[in-house]
């Protein structure tokens, strides 16, 4: 059987849920690998429910929130824009690869956009392999 | 009633977590006076023999320090944990992993590399590695395994309570030294420390968490009145349990996260990114790059004494080529 990626998407209540429901109300079709968790904010997202997914299963976390500027609650996504990438930096030393862990930004309206993103870290995924929770390589 | 028996073991430590117990000075007479001690590897003359002669449960109170990181410290936990009513364990590296923990950022194959190869004092041409078993004039030597990650005391067996500290301190020793005495102990799982963060016991002066730069200890000569934090010196309270005493705080010195996550904290470092990210005035990418560079080694900073304990425990290593003869894979290794 052939490699299906599993993504979890953490997705920010005002813009990003948004935009992937306009995705899905205006019948584009993309992949089917991405798992949407409905969050409040980008902010919200703890550095830790992005290793919890991984150690859980999951072979990549996407986290979209508004674009700069456009949070709800002012200033959330300014702080997942600094959270995430040291957060990748740290499971880049743990052998964790780049394409695994990423950060968009989403409006309500960018329906197009939140497709092309699932389909391409899909796609990057599925040349990754899967992600081994429990230490992967044959020394794990 | 009759003295509680009373067993000490060191593993993968530093011998540090022995002397703190040293460390409770005359107070060691109590020790004495409640408790006869059945196995101290590092003061007195007992044999793992003399162990495996006792009956189940013979032993009152283990004090376990070290992780777990080769054959031999396996099975002496096992023992133990066969021989003991109450399992502890005792300072950072056998709750969190601790500095050993650290080598779970690489595998035995590396670390062999690194100690027998290229470290600048070998001179090892023909590749001479520590075996399991060696023949030498017909007789068998035998050697512990070494396992390519390190575990904590818990991953091994089951363990009733956590005294966490690189080392204890010596309150926290007599606050179990009393509690044994008298018999009040805490439930099992229990961690003998505080329940609230280091930041929450910490006195220093606290104003408005915003940094623009981090700065290396070694780069600052800080305000010893200050939170560290905001002086912009990476201090782990945030996500560290308190209880120690505010030893380095007290000494001018970041807090380097030894008593491990507080109560409701999943994973130390994830939190300790969230916290530190946060207050970090950082806006357009090139700032947030800056703030990326300035933290130079976030896996080994923020997982100091946690890694093995931590929700990914080691570093995922790349496929091996061919696999070695005694590789042992995590799964066997963590999957008990």
């Amino acid at each position: 059987m052939s490699f299906e990626p599993k993504i979890v998407g953490l997705l920010c209540n005002w813009c990003s849920y948004a935009g992937a429901d306009l995705a899905g109300t205006s019948r584009k079709k993309y992949a089917p690998n991405v798992r949407v968790v409905r969050v409040m904010c980008s902010g919200r997202v703890e550095p830790t429910f992005v290793v919890k997914a991984l150690q859980s299963g999951a072979d990549g976390v996407l986290i979209c929130g508004c674009h700069p500027g456009d949070c709800h609650y002012i200033e959330g996504n300014h702080k997942a824009a600094r959270r995430i990438p040291l957060l990748k930096k740290m499971l880049a030393q743990l052998g964790i690869e780049e394409e695994r862990v990423r950060l968009e930004w989403v409006s309500a309206s960018e329906g197009d956009r939140f497709a092309s993103i699932v389909d391409e870290m899909t796609e990057q995924i599925r040349e990754l392999g899967p992600f081994n929770p429990n230490g992967g390589g044959q020394d794990g | 009633m009759a003295k509680l028996k009373l067993a000490l073991y060191w593993a993968a430590s530093c011998g540090g977590c022995d002397v703190a117990v040293l460390d409770v000075n005359e107070k060691i007479l109590d020790v004495a006076e409640i408790a006869d001690i059945v196995l101290w590897p590092i003061a007195l003359d007992f044999k793992y023999h003399h162990v495996e002669a006792m009956e189940d449960n013979a032993i009152d109170v283990c004090l376990f320090n070290g992780a777990v990181r080769n054959s031999e410290q396996e099975k002496i936990a096992r023992l133990l944990r066969d021989k003991s009513k109450t399992m502890v364990a005792f300072g950072s590296c056998a709750c969190f992993g601790g500095i050993p923990a650290l080598g779970n950022f690489t595998n035995r194959a590396e670390i062999f590399e690194r100690a027998y190869v290229e470290a600048p004092s070998n001179d090892n041409p023909g590749r001479t590695f520590p075996q399991t078993m060696t023949q030498v004039d017909g007789n068998e030597l035998e050697l512990p395994e070494f396992f390519d990650t390190v575990l904590t005391l818990a991953q091994v067996v089951d363990v009733e309570y956590f005294i966490p500290g690189c080392p204890p301190p010596v309150d926290l020793i007599l606050k179990v030294v009393d509690a044994l005495a008298t018999g009040q102990l805490p439930p099992p799982g229990a961690v003998i420390a505080s329940d609230k963060t280091l930041c929450d016991e910490c006195d220093r002066k606290k104003e408005e968490k915003k940094i623009t730069k981090i700065y290396r200890p070694h780069e600052i000569i800080p305000d010893p009145e200050r939170c560290l934090l905001e002086q912009g010196i990476i201090c782990c309270g945030p996500a560290t349990r308190g209880g120690c005493g505010l030893r380095c705080i007290k000494a001018n010195m970041p807090c380097r996260g030894c008593f491990g996550p507080p109560a409701g904290v999943v994973d130390q470092g994830a939190k300790l990114v969230s916290a530190i990210a946060s207050i970090y005035q950082a806006e357009s990418d090139e700032e947030i790059a800056r703030m990326v560079k300035e933290i130079v080694d976030p896996a080994g900073t923020l997982y100091r004494f946690g890694l093995a304990d931590s929700l990914l425990r080691r570093k995922r290593m790349p496929l091996a080529k061919a696999p070695s003869a005694v590789a042992r894979p995590l799964v066997e290794v963590i999957g008990r």
